[in-house]
């Protein structure tokens, strides 16, 4: 299976391994002149030894501590912003980004591809793409470890969170929970398989016929009842939700939220949190009728309607 | 309870208070009650013993099971109450009362000249809280043992866990008023009962280092007291705290977890640096370097402290712009630990240095405290952190912070001030083996555990990937060595109690006024109140004229040279 220690399959893994190994350099030279000044000035001072032992003025012990902090300031700030100036160069996934979904829940991990592709705790996605995910989970918070890809994620209960990366290396790697969730927290790994966009292609191309995402979103949309007010010609006054995904949305109460998926989310469990400007707050909640597989569904859906529709 | 205080700060008699505090009764019951500050220190040493000894026990099973990395001895469930019982007990039952209750309540008073503290029978009553806590959490282990880790994170412990969450969190939650009682008296008691002479700036670091503990303490365990009784009102109240899907909040409860758990990281270290000041000072023979740096940098690690939670949230899913935040002033409040390792190293600099051995511990301090302290610097960098949190990095590096630093610490202290307490001498070759022991065990334990953790080694892991078992088993076998280096001081200090040579008031010919006092000190501590003159760590009288200590910077920056 998969025995590379510490595997790295992305190029910005490589780049933040060398500022750790860089990090590790600097501290062990600092251990290392530490230890040395320790050891040195035991030996050189200890009881009875004929070293010369000056008094040092005041004054120049005042300066010496000024000067090592001031350095070591200096040094910490130095360290800060390379960290902090590389990490905020990753926040925004590009607009192309492949999305898959993630739901976690005690133990397992469980993946649908916006095709309608599921699998089980095997992530299967292209090199050379960047690919994000959008978690979730059903009970607990957990935690997607990705070691080879150097990510990390909490994914909570009750809320979106999202990682995105571009994998360059095929191959398979590990998947694990890296939060502590329960009795079988420590089996609840999986396998990350990175493949060349062409196998990807083929891999998805024979995975048994699902409806895509959307599709099933649609269908639910119907059935739920939602398409009853929401429907662009439905006598009810609700906002049509056409090119609503990923724009910003005036509420009544003078914020502008962007629709993302927490919203959207919101919007079906908790209706009265965001109401759109204009509209009144009439729309049930949802909230046990549609499990989180369901509403994973209804987001992709509404984010497949697009702005042509509205111009209809 | 102003009475009380006022009380025992007044002069007694002369001549009325020489027996010494160990034979001024020798029932059960004299002991139970006592409200002498020593006696209440020895109380503690006691319970926090067997507390370290089962947290002990608990750890070797997880080691040992985790020489297979299939798991074969433990059940799934088993581990994870291990781990918790370890982690919970270690902490918040061991760690965290460890060097302030038990060196902290002999020694503070003795420090300062006073008779004891402030209020005797609260820290009398300290003692008894912190007992029924430990009660809970014992009766929790007996009835099965908790599964939560000792983070007790939301909505796992409050909605899921069906183990004893509420024993161990009320066991916690009880020990946190010991806490804040055994603060509040000592930061009275510092500020009401110094002798006279005895200033701000005369007070030894170990003084200084334990006022600031006990403010950390006061102003941060009733939020964590707050949090664990939110846990336990979701949990058997069903009020939808953490519960998302009843519109609660999963993280609230790690936001005021680290609130207080960030700085009680300091209420471990903090008086592990008091401890470090006066063994240095002592065996090199100097004044500890730049003492009034050392007094900012414990005050500033003591506030700041409070600022920097958030780090452990870095991949919680909080904005990365608030990461960031937290991130810099993490780095910030490593900047006043830096000053405190280069002033201590600094302090051997044209010292008389000596190698007894607490100023081993004191040394094995150092060297892991650095390591400690320079990798946080690692997890203080979001980049590194994202990959690295959740991992054994992150065991490693807050062993070498705790156990490598703080208990290497509390063991320095506890050698140094045995034989005022005990008024015997241990054998010193036995003692220094095992300070040299423990150190090399250590880093045989947790050396291993920062590599495997980079290598992607999660925390918590009862079976785990192939690749990593040689890491654990070198892991395993340091930690057999650690765990007889710690017994070792079990016997040969048992030993010393019964057959140790007698030691004189001042063994080690050290300053500080619980030298000026009998071995072991009477009841009263002093015959007579003493009178300060002088700053502490008079090494060298002749070099360094009275009160220096207070007038260096000043005289420094008026003086251009
Ligand atoms: C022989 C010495 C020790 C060994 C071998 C040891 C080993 C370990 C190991 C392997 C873990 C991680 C368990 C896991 O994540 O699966 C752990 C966790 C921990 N240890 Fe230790 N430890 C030792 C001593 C101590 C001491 C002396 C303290 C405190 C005074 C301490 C405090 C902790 C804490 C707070 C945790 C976190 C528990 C958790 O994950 O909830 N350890 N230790
Ligand atoms: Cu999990």
């Amino acid at each position: 299976m998969i025995d590379e220690f510490a595997a790295k399959a992305s190029e910005y893994a490589g780049s933040w391994d060398r500022f750790f190994f860089a990090l590790v350099a600097v501290s062990a030279v600092v251990v290392a002149a530490v230890f040395v000044v320790i050891v040195g000035f035991s030996i050189r001072y200890r009881k009875g030894s004929d070293a010369y032992r000056p008094t040092l003025p005041k004054s120049l012990g005042f300066e010496i501590e000024i000067g090592w902090t001031a350095a070591t300031a200096f040094a910490f700030l130095f360290i800060f912003w390379w960290a902090a100036s590389m990490q905020l160069r990753e926040i925004i996934p590009p607009r192309d980004a492949l999305q898959i979904h993630v739901l976690a829940k005690q133990w397992m991990w469980k993946l649908q591809h916006s095709n309608g592709v599921r699998e089980i705790n095997e992530l299967h996605a292209p090199t050379g793409h960047p690919v994000q995910l959008i978690m979730t989970s059903d009970d607990v918070i957990h935690s997607m470890f990705l070691p080879s890809l150097r990510l990390k994620q909490d994914v909570l209960p009750g809320r979106y969170t999202y990682i995105w990366f571009t994998a360059d290396k095929p191959g398979v790697y590990h998947l694990m929970c890296a939060e502590f969730c329960g009795t079988q927290h420590s089996r609840m790994t999986g396998r990350l398989i990175l493949m060349t966009p062409e196998d990807y292609s083929r891999w998805l191309a024979a995975q048994p016929e699902a409806d895509n995402l959307a599709k099933r979103g649609e269908a639910l949309f119907r059935s739920l009842g939602c398409s009853g007010c929401h429907a662009p010609n439905s006598a009810v006054h609700a906002p049509d939700l056409h090119g609503v995904y990923g724009h910003p949305v005036h509420l009544s109460d003078g914020r502008v939220v962007n629709a993302d998926e927490a919203y959207i989310r919101d919007s079906i469990l908790l209706p009265d949190k965001d109401v759109v400007a204009g509209y009144q707050p009439i729309m049930p909640s949802f909230r046990g009728t549609v499990s989180e597989d369901q509403i994973i569904e209804l987001i992709a859906y509404v984010r497949s309607l697009a702005w042509e529709g509205r111009q209809e | 309870m102003s009475e009380t205080a006022i009380e025992s700060a007044r002069d007694e008699e002369p001549g009325a208070v020489t027996a010494s505090y160990l034979v001024a009764g020798h029932t059960l019951k004299s002991w139970l009650t006592t409200t002498d500050h020593k006696r209440i220190g020895i109380l503690y040493a006691l319970a926090i013993t067997v507390f370290f000894f089962i947290g002990g026990i608990a750890i070797g099973l997880v080691r040992l099971e985790l020489m297979n990395p299939k798991g074969a001895i433990l059940s799934d469930e088993g581990y994870n109450r291990l781990f918790s019982l370890h982690g919970i007990v270690m902490v918040w039952f061991f760690l965290v009362p460890s060097i302030p209750a038990t060196l902290g309540n002999f020694l503070l008073p003795l420090m300062i000249g006073a008779r004891d503290v402030a209020f005797p029978r609260l820290n009398l009553i300290s003692w008894y809280i912190y007992a029924v806590g430990a009660a809970f959490t014992c009766y929790a282990i007996v009835a099965g043992g908790v599964d939560t880790g000792w983070t007790f994170y939301t909505p796992y412990s409050s909605l899921y866990s069906n183990s004893n969450v509420l024993a161990a969190a009320l066991g916690v939650f009880i020990v946190g008023f010991s806490s804040i009682a055994t603060g509040v008296n000592f930061i009275t008691t510092t500020h009401m009962l110094r002798a006279p002479g005895m200033t701000w700036s005369r007070l030894p670091l170990m003084v200084w280092a334990l006022y600031a503990t006990s403010i950390v303490m006061v102003l941060a365990t009733p939020v964590l007291a707050m949090s664990l009784l939110l846990i336990i009102a979701e949990r058997y109240f069903g009020l939808p705290l953490f519960n998302p899907s009843e519109g609660g909040d999963p993280l609230l409860f790690q936001h005021l977890f680290w609130f207080y758990s960030h700085p009680a990281v300091y209420i471990m270290v903090l008086p592990a640096m008091g401890v470090v000041s006066e063994v240095f000072a002592c065996f090199a023979r100097r004044r500890v370097f730049g003492y009034i740096m050392m007094v900012y940098a414990i005050m500033a690690i003591a506030i700041v402290g409070f600022l920097v939670w958030g780090h452990h949230m870095f991949v919680s899913g909080e904005s990365q712009y608030a990461n960031v935040v937290f991130s810099f002033l993490s780095f910030a409040v490593a900047v006043p630990s830096a000053i405190k390792v280069f002033n201590w190293t600094a302090t051997l600099h044209r010292g008389q240095v000596t190698f007894e051995a607490p100023m081993l511990y004191a040394l094995g301090f150092l060297g892991l405290f650095t390591i400690g302290g320079l990798t946080g610097l690692f997890l203080a960098s979001i980049p590194i952190d994202v990959h690295v949190t959740d991992t054994y990095f992150v065991v490693a590096h807050f062993h070498y912070i705790m156990v490598g630093g703080s208990v290497s610490a509390f063991f320095a202290g506890l050698h140094f001030w045995w034989p005022k307490i005990t008024g015997r001498l241990y054998s010193e070759a036995w003692a220094r083996f095992a300070a040299i022991v423990m150190f090399l065990g250590f880093n045989t334990t947790f050396l291993p555990q920062f590599i495997m953790g980079y290598g992607g080694m999660p925390r918590r892991y009862h079976v785990y990937p192939q690749e990593f078992q040689v890491y654990h088993v070198i892991s395993s076998v340091g930690a057999l060595i650690l765990l007889s280096a710690y017994l070792l001081p079990l016997i040969y200090l048992g030993w010393s109690l019964l057959y140790g040579t007698r030691a004189g008031d001042n063994p080690w010919d050290a300053t500080g006024l619980e030298w000026q006092t009998s071995s072991p000190p009477p009841k009263e501590n002093f015959e007579e109140i003493p009178v300060v003159n002088a700053g502490p760590y008079h090494y060298h009288p002749a070099e360094e004229a009275p009160d220096a200590a207070r007038r260096e910077p000043q005289e420094a920056q008026g003086r251009k040279p």
